[in-house]
Parts: C-alpha cells; structure tokens; sequence
C-alpha cells in the first residue's frame, strides 16, 4: 500500500524574500551610523573648496558655487606656522622622516622579538614577555618627563634620532603582543624540522618564519604607521621645533590666533593631514582583517 | 659477541617543572632494528622521541648514538632525520628545496645535493612532484616528502612522530607497507612513535608501550601480544580488547584452577612465573580468538556455558558478545554460522594463551 501524497504544495528551493523586517531594520542602522561618520567629512570636503566670501554666508552644508583649490594649495605651500609660513608641507616630510624609520625599525626588533619569545624559550621569557605587555597598560603621561631626561643625558632630545627612538620603544609592547601570538600559532613542527635541518636562530627567523608572516606584517605597518603619524605629544615633545611633526604643524596652522580665521584652509590641511592614515587603510585594509585574526586566535 | 647498539638511553628522566613527563628510562636499540614507542595521549612517547632528537633538553641520564655521547648536542649534530604528523614542509619552498634545505644549510656541493635528491626521489618516487609546492601535494605525497627530508640526510637513525596519524585509513595502510620497504631497503635504525597498534604490531621488531612516561613492556611483537606483562599492556594491545574476568584460585583435584562465581577453567597448561597460591584474588585475561564456541560442553575444567547477547558480523569474522558468570565477554568466530541473542552455548577456553594478572599489582602472574 503506497501513501498517496499530494503533488502540489512547497517544492523544490525555498524561495528567498528580498525585502524582510529584519534587512530593513539592518540597512536602516547602517545608513544612519555612515551619515553620521560621513557628514563632518562631507563639511570638510565642502568648506575647503570654498573662498572665506561663501564661507561667511554660513551654509555649510551647501555645494560651493565656485569651485576654488586655492586653499588647498595654500594649505599646502603658504599657510602659517607660529613663526614660518610655509604650509603644512614642511609637517609632511618631517612626518615622514620620523615614520619610515620607526615603522621599519620598531617591526623588525619586534618581530624577532616575538619569534624568539614564541620558539625560542628561555628562563624567564614568560616573565620578560609579562613584563613587556605591562609596558603597554603604563599611561605615556607618566614616563614623559624620566624619558626626557633620558633622551637629554644621551643627547638626543630634541632630534630626529630622539623621537625615533622614543616610537620605537613605545611600538614595542604591542607589537611584540601581535608577533608572539602569530608565531605561536604557526606549527611548532616547522620550528623542530628546520633544527633538525640544522639551521640556526636567524636561519629559521628569515627562510622559514618570515616568508610565512606577510599578513601580520601588513597589520603591524598599518598599526605603527597610523600610530605614529597621528602621534602629537611625542612629536612635540621629542622631536624639536624644526622637526615637528604634521600633528603639531596642523594644530599650529589651525589654531593660530592671528588674523583671520581661514576655514577653508584648515578644513584642507586636516584633510591633508589625514590623508596618510586614510590611504594606508583604503589600501590594506582587507589584509588588516585577515591578519588580525589570524595573530588573535592563540593568546 | 656485544650486538652493536645503534641507540642507548641511560637513566633518562625530564621534568618540566615539577611535573615528572619521564622517569628513569633506559632503552637499548640495536643497529638496523625498527623499535616502536605506544602507547596513550600523553604517555611521554613524543617528548622521548623528541629528546632522542635534541629538540628537548633531558634532565637527567644520557642519549648516545652510534656510541657517541650526544646528550649535550644540537639536533643537527646527532646523526638523525625526522618525520613530523603534520609533515612540517616548509610551505614557501618547492619540494626540491624542502629535500634539499638541510644539506644547503650543511653547505654540500650543488653536485652532492642533486645526486641525493635524484636518490630519494627514485626511493620514493616523488619525482614528478619535485618543482609543486607542498600546498599542492595530496596528504600521502606530503609525507613522501617529508620521508624524503630525512632520506637526504644520509642518517643513521630515523625518528618518525605518528607520521602517518593525518591520513585516511586507505592510504595509512599503504604508506605503513612501504615504510617497511623502506626500512628492509635501507636497514637504518628506526624509532616510531604511534598510538596505533596495528601499526606498531605490523612494523616493530621490538615495541616499548609506554605509560605514565614508563615504560610497561619492552619486547617483540608477539611477546607484547600473547604475554602481556601487566593489565594495562593486555588490555591496551588488541582489538576487539582482550576479555577480563575478575576471580580468584582455586584448587580442582590438586592442580591450580581458575574460578568466578561457578565457572572453573584448570589452569594445568599455564605457564606461570611464579606460585599460583590458591585464594589469591586474580583477574583472568584471554583474547577473543583464544576461546571457542561450540553446541555441547567441551572437555571439563576447560569449558563453560554461556548465553549468547550480541552478534556482530565484521567480514571476515564475527564477534560475539556473551554472558558468561554474569559478566560480558567476545568471542572471535567464523562468520559463517550467525548467533541469535539468548542462544545458549559453550566455551571452551585454551588456558596455555591466557594471562593472569594478580587483581591487586596488576601484574602477570
């Protein structure tokens, strides 16, 4: 006896809906929160390519109805710092001469730090490495002024080596953090075949290690470049008035008290300034994620 | 004649801390013999295989290899290749330039290095694979390779970590066959470690099961099978498991006999070690081929009812579950006949294959 089952009825795939409750409510929150972050930007990108006239009818939502880029060349070239009207440009180089040199000093000790704190255990190493992360949970404020000192009695305060160093020793805890736990993750095998292969501290940290390690790289370079190049008080504290940063150029230009203030630039020279950050983030950002998860899986 | 001893462990102890992972080892292998470690997670059998390679520092006693004292020396100076479960080739190079990493560090001649490569690469027939990276290698040529690795080494002691633990049960039998091979081939020293019992029942000349970081039993595979020294070692080695049934001596008509509840098996044809005093609470182990299953009682003192509980047909044979005294039993048949649940049948037990272990040390009798 075979059940007689009705044909008709659900069949085949379910159908999907493309507009449910739930998705509007989802795409309503995320249109809300990108207004919100989008709208100062917008302000910003408006008001800079406007002449002070227009700025000064207060609408500062309105499109510009003349086109200018004179502040952003301004800005650039011609703006006032305290003393010098130079622009923000002479900020720019200074910025990068203290970031290329302590991102790519601050990884590489990092790094080996890591790989030796992950494979290469020694007596104390967990203290050391304990001690280290501690470094990361001390409020800046409190070492500046035994740092400064310091930086003096080796004559380096007030250099371009000064605030180098000084990034350097800050990147530390957290990047060492983020090298540690990704090579924790890799397999410790790896480690014991190339010894027994015969190779050597830095043999495995640069023909094994390293070629395996690209995206926590990736998320060390953007972690260091955006850290340092938004940093203000160590640029102005270490680095000397003719190496501030574009931190410290920008607040000067933006907060000058003389004369009129000029909207349009400011709103340009932020931008520019930010520029870096937002760029590095564009760019990488999809190796970001990756590479942060995968230095966050093992602790 | 002294037998030349490939591997000598001596008073060999590591604690990590407090933790005591090995106490007081001492193993002797002979040159060219297949010694396999087993044993449970957690026995210790990988950290002495590790210690064997100079990957972990011992805390006492000494390695020697080939009569060299390499208790001190870095794993590259020790004369050993090593293959890893996870195989462990490095992902960014070629499967030449992982065979042939260990000898560039060394600093052979490009010459040397080719003609090793070409060598293992015959051994194993990796040929065609040589220029893939490891990525694009299916698990058993992944372990060729790392075979391969230690191959080129030209090394007097092989050391495998359960090499074969990640591959599928087809493809394990396959590459245990040509382990083998390999060891009849080249008839180095090898030490493998594994949990799997076939495998250590298939390839080892001597096993040491391991327990606890000691070591239970050292002997030869039918050794270790048919005269387990301890209860662990019996019911660890074989499957399906040996059968245990608690109990005590006693004396039928003069001779020793082995007794639970109203069954009683004469233990005349055991060979024991020592007395076997009656009233001495023992637990009698038999494997489920060393019983047979008949339709009318077997000779007495050998034999004993027994209601059937369980059939289960596994190709070749079946087992049967039974109930004998209470308690629940195998037995290995022919597959022919099939057994219904409640059948009443008798055993017929073959005391010269058993083991008696005292309830209370554990240890054979």
């Amino acid at each position: 006896m075979s059940l007689n089952l009705p044909s008709s009825g659900p069949r085949g795939q379910r159908p999907k809906r493309l507009i449910s409750p739930a998705s509007i409510m989802i795409y309503s929150v995320l249109f809300v929160a990108a207004v919100y972050y989008l709208i100062p930007l917008y302000v910003m990108v408006m008001t800079s390519l406007k002449g002070m006239p227009e700025i000064r009818l207060g609408n500062i939502f309105s499109p510009p109805v003349e086109v200018t880029l004179q502040p952003w060349a301004t800005a650039w070239n011609s703006a006032c710092t305290g003393l010098y009207c130079e622009g923000i440009k002479v900020g720019f180089f200074n910025s990068m001469k203290i970031l290329v040199p302590s991102v790519i000093l601050s990884i590489i000790i990092a790094s080996v730090n890591g790989y030796a704190l992950s494979n290469w255990r020694f007596k104390g190493s967990e203290l050391f490495f304990t001690i280290l992360i501690f470094g990361a949970f001390i409020p800046y404020q409190v070492m500046l002024y035994p740092l400064v000192i310091i930086t003096r009695e080796l004559g380096i305060f007030g250099t371009l080596t000064g605030v180098i160093v000084i990034h350097t020793i800050f990147g530390m805890p957290i990047l060492t953090l983020l090298f540690r736990n990704y090579f924790v993750s890799l397999p410790p095998e790896l480690f014991k075949a190339a010894r027994v292969d015969g190779a050597g501290f830095w043999r495995i940290f640069l023909q094994i290690m390293l070629p395996m390690s690209l995206p926590i790289f990736v998320v060390a370079v953007i972690l260091q470049v955006t850290g340092i190049w938004n940093d203000f008080l160590f640029g102005v504290i270490f680095a000397g008035t003719k190496n501030f940063p574009m931190t410290v150029q920008l607040n000067n230009i933006v907060n000058s008290t003389q004369g009129v203030k000029e909207y349009n630039v400011n709103m340009a020279a932020t931008i520019l300034t930010g520029a870096v950050p937002l760029l590095v983030y564009f760019f990488s950002g999809k190796y970001f994620v990756r590479g942060i998860a995968a230095g966050a899986v093992k602790g | 004649m002294t037998k030349l001893h490939s591997v000598s462990i001596k008073d060999l102890s590591l604690n990590f801390g407090s933790v005591s992972v090995l106490k007081d080892l001492n193993i002797e292998v002979a040159d060219g013999e297949f010694l396999v470690l087993l044993g449970p997670s957690g026995c210790g059998k990988s950290t002495l295989l590790n210690c064997i390679a100079g990957l972990l520092d011992i805390s006492e006693g000494q390695i020697f290899i080939k009569g060299k004292n390499v208790t001190w020396e870095e794993p590259k100076d020790r004369g050993i290749g090593m293959v890893f479960q996870s195989y462990a080739l490095y992902p960014q190079m070629t499967v030449e330039k992982n065979l042939s990493f260990g000898l560039r560090v060394a600093g052979l001649p490009k010459t040397e290095i080719q003609k090793r490569i070409a060598a293992a690469a015959e051994i194993l027939q990796i040929g065609p694979l040589l220029q893939r990276k490891p990525a694009e290698l299916s698990g058993g040529q992944r372990q060729r390779v790392a075979i391969g690795r230690a191959l080129v080494r030209d090394v007097d002691v092989f050391l495998f970590d359960e090499p074969l633990s990640n591959l599928d049960a087809k493809l394990r039998s396959e590459l245990r066959v040509e382990i083998k091979r390999l060891h009849h081939k080249l008839a180095n020293t090898m030490i493998y470690v594994t949990h799997d019992q076939i495998e250590a029942l298939t390839l080892a000349d001597r096993i040491a099961v391991m327990k606890g970081g000691l070591i239970q039993q050292l002997d030869d595979p039918l050794t270790i099978y048919n005269k387990p020294r301890n209860l662990f070692v019996a019911s660890f080695i074989g499957s399906p498991a040996m059968n245990f049934l608690k109990g005590e001596i006693a004396t039928a008509s003069g001779a020793p006999a082995f007794r639970t509840g109203d069954v009683e098996i004469s233990l005349t044809t055991y060979s024991t070690q020592s007395e076997l005093a009656a009233g001495h609470s023992v637990i009698f182990g038999f494997r489920p081929e060393h019983i047979t299953i008949g339709d009318q009682p077997g000779p007495t003192g050998q034999s004993c009812p027994a209601i059937v509980d369980l059939d289960e047909p596994m190709g070749a044979d079946s087992l049967v579950w039974l109930k004998v005294a209470g308690k629940a039993i195998s037995v290995r048949v022919d597959s022919g006949r099939r057994y219904q649940p409640g059948e009443k049948v008798f055993l017929t037990f073959n005391p010269a294959m058993a083991s008696i272990f005292d309830a209370e040390t554990e240890n054979r009798l």
